[in-house]
């Protein structure tokens, strides 16, 4: 707890000091799980990123998906690990900016809906009426696996707003809290990252009696690294495509375990209209 | 004619007094108050333990979170109260009146929003998030102490006498002791404020606080906590005299006021990111508009009195109740004691954080947010009363216990609790508008959904509408207190 906590606030005092930054490859991440992980997992990559491409890498950690892109759009970080939903927000209002990595997993991303063992809900193929009434957490707003998609599914299969279908609906910031939400009652079903699902179940930290998966969605393509495009006129001609190859070449189970993907293949902004025409459909951002 | 105005001032207190509980009582249906998690003594348990046995972080990153602290607090107090101060010898004017009243109706935390977007997450954005608001709310207090002052020796200064010789000599020497003892109360709201300011990714104490609490590491939460408390609860002992100077010159040396400034950005912002959507592509904004209106603006204005309404009462309820325990007039020197140190506690914590705790404590409903502002006002409510009640003289022979309050002190006090109770209405009102970053659907809510989906136009939009709620609370609240003739003054954050 100590050192990590130290590495957090230090970080984040120099988030403050533009002076520091100035030659500094910065990065940051959505803070989509707890965030003493994050923490410590994004420093790892930072070691191995510093590594490979000669130059000074910081990682800064964020406190929700909207500062990330804030820090982002203000060039505090030149680069980000987004979602799908916080990558388009980012590259629209950064434009020249784009997409270079996404992990072998976010090709076709998937969210579950969790339920408390005390709704009786059991799993099925489809979501059906017996969700109607209850109460429902979302995980951070800006989120594509705790909120976009899962929104998108439930509109397309009830045709109501989420607000009128339960009688309930929050939003637990991100997907540990939405999981600690519905384990513990608070909230009867949830909408989850499955990536973290799995590996809090794996991990053993999840009361699988309490609380478990009913539906799972389709998939759709999610989180993604996506890098500043003034990042070359800065740190050198060819410096975009160098990360984008420092990240495909990251094999070491230690690091991958970090997001958890298998490994990171190229991307590109077009993989994300999908994305974009979601979040419009819905209307949480409007046509460009 | 006395007797006749305060007969008549009774009874207008008594009705003014049934319309709020009625208008509360109406205001029922609509709130949801129910507790939504299974089993709330768990987690009380698990918090009061982490309370009883904090783990200490190094003593490093306490000690940084409560340098930065600090230091937002004493630059946006310092700047909020130059510019106050400037705003404040044009108070006359109508324009400027309206520019602080706007300023002040907007929530600090609402200001770091929009200064984070203009200047990153910056120091300066920080800075800057309390000295506006607070320069809105120096104006005031400022300008009505000058206009306070006695005119005499200001008429007889000589016909050819600069209006600055005439501030320096004559006005300012009069306000000073009222405008330094309020300034240095306001740096206590600004320790307040910075930690708050926390929650939204500036390193403060709120910082730590949120992600621990939010995460249900109490033990490793509780020294953050205690840091806040202790520096709040001694905060008139060692900030005075030199040492406020010396306070702000390591201030500025810790967190040197500056930001990454990006002038395309800043002009984006402005000429495109905050004009409605519509416009920007030339379309019709009528049902752009309607849409909003619908969707946030009225849900959001009606759950922000809904539960203005509902905490007002319960601050009231609780002010009454409570200011007997810290009263000369009840109890002992240790009963006293004891509800003066829970008093302390509950009004030196911001609501946000109350709200916070009680949200993780009780579920999501509007429940955690009535209980937040309700402790925390009602605890400043009786804090004040219970102050006042210690001045009135009862004859050796007045009843005792029930009696005597219900007959001699509270008949006595009803008056100053009014008083009080109005001028917490506007700080309830701005409040219950932050409480929406928690989840409940008032305006806040709706602003901070806004800022997540970068849509600024409906943000400033959202902001414009709680700014206009603010105001008119506040001019409502100003028209009962003359028609009740309660002109009490009191200044609390």
């Amino acid at each position: 707890m100590n050192r990590i906590t130290k590495t957090l606030c230090v970080s984040i005092a120099s988030l403050l000091t533009p002076a520091v930054l100035a030659d500094t490859f910065v990065f940051t991440a959505i803070p989509d799980q707890d965030e003493r992980q994050l923490t410590e997992r994004f420093g790892k990559i930072a070691d191995y990123l510093e590594q490979q491409l000669e130059v000074d890498v910081q990682y800064i950690p964020v406190k929700s998906y909207s500062a990330a892109v804030s820090a982002f759009r203000s060039d505090q970080v030149q680069m980000a690990w987004f979602g799908g939903l916080t990558g388009v927000q980012a590259r629209q209002l950064v434009p020249g900016s784009q997409a270079i990595a996404q992990g072998v997993e976010d090709t076709a991303f998937i969210s579950y809906f969790i339920a408390h063992e005390s709704t009786g809900l059991a799993p099925a193929d489809s979501l059906t009426d017996t969700l109607r009434g209850k109460s429902f957490t979302f995980g951070s707003k800006g989120s594509t696996s705790g909120r976009l998609m899962p929104e998108f599914y439930l509109r397309e299969q009830f045709g109501e707003a989420p607000e009128t279908l339960f009688n309930r609906v929050g939003f637990s910031g991100d997907h540990s809290r939405t999981i600690a939400l519905v384990e513990s009652g608070a909230y009867d079903v949830g909408a989850v990252n499955y990536a973290v699902w799995d590996a809090g179940v794996e991990a053993g930290d999840i009361d699988t009696d309490a609380v478990q998966v009913i539906w799972e969605t389709p998939a759709y393509p999610d989180y993604q690294w996506t890098i500043r495009g003034d990042a070359d006129a800065r740190f050198g001609d060819g410096f975009t495509q160098r990360v984008q190859q420092a990240l495909l070449d990251m094999t070491d189970p230690d690091l991958l375990a970090a997001f958890p993907r298998s490994g990171f293949i190229p991307a590109t902004n077009a993989d994300y209209a999908p994305i974009e025409a979601t979040a419009v459909t819905i209307g949480i951002m409007d046509a460009q | 004619m006395t007797t006749r105005l305060q007969l008549r001032d009774t009874g207008a207190m008594r009705r003014t007094t049934g319309l709020f509980i009625l208008l509360a009582l109406l205001c029922l249906p609509w709130a949801d108050i129910a507790v939504h998690t299974l089993d709330p003594g768990r987690e009380l348990g698990r918090l009061a333990q982490g309370l009883l046995w904090p783990q200490w972080p190094t003593t490093r990153t306490l000690a940084e979170a409560i340098a930065s602290t600090l230091a937002f607090a004493f630059q946006g107090v310092a700047l909020g109260a130059i510019a106050g101060f400037g705003l404040a010898l044009l108070y006359r004017r109508r324009a400027v009146r309206w520019l602080a009243a706007s300023l002040r109706a907007v929530h600090e935390l609402f200001w770091a929003l929009l200064f984070i977007q203009l200047f990153g997450l910056s120091t300066l954005a920080g800075v800057l998030a309390i000295a506006v608001p607070y320069a809105g709310i120096f104006a005031k207090v400022y300008g009505e102490l000058f206009e306070e002052t006695d005119p005499a020796p200001r008429q007889a200064l000589p016909a050819n006498a600069s209006r600055l010789s005439s501030l320096m000599f004559t006005t300012l020497p009069q306000a000073w002791p009222n405008l330094a003892a309020y300034t240095r109360y306001r740096l206590e709201c600004g320790i307040r404020s910075s930690a708050v300011l926390g929650f939204i990714g500036l390193p403060t104490l709120g910082y730590h606080l949120e992600s621990l609490l939010r995460q249900g590491f109490y033990a490793e939460a509780a020294p953050f906590f205690y840091a806040l408390l202790i520096l709040i609860a001694t905060q008139h002992r060692w900030c005075r005299g030199w040492m406020i100077p010396a306070m702000l010159l390591a201030a500025l040396w810790w967190l040197p006021p500056v930001a990454p400034v990006n002038g395309a950005l800043i002009w984006q912002f402005l000429t495109h990111d905050i004009v409605p959507a519509p416009l920007r592509s030339g379309m019709d904004a009528l049902p752009w508009f309607m849409d909003l209106w619908q969707g946030q603006l009225w849900p959001g204005l009606i759950n922000t009195l809904v539960l203005a309404m509902l905490s007002l009462v319960v601050m009231g309820l609780l002010g009454v109740m409570l200011f007997p325990t810290v009263s000369r007039l009840f109890g002992n020197r240790w009963t006293r004691g004891l509800s003066h140190g829970v008093l302390v506690i509950l009004r030196s914590l911001p609501e946000y954080l109350l709200a916070f705790i009680a949200l993780i404590l009780l579920g999501p409903s509007m429940l955690p947010a009535i209980i937040a502002l309700g402790l925390h006002n009602g605890a400043i409510i009786a804090h004040l009363i219970g102050q006042y009640s210690n001045t009135l003289v009862l004859r050796d022979d007045a009843a005792r216990g029930l009696n005597r309050y219900f007959f001699e002190v509270l008949p006595r006090q009803f008056r100053l609790f009014l008083a009080f109770s109005l001028y917490r209405f506007e700080t309830v009102i701005r409040e219950t508008a932050i409480l929406g970053m928690l989840g409940i659907p008032t305006l806040g809510f709706f602003i901070d959904s806004a800022f997540a989906e970068f849509r600024f136009d409906r943000a400033v939009m959202l902001l414009v509408a709680s700014a206009v709620l603010n105001i008119a609370v506040d001019g409502c609240a100003r028209i009962i207190r003359r028609r009740l003739h309660l002109q009490q003054q009191v200044q609390v954050c």
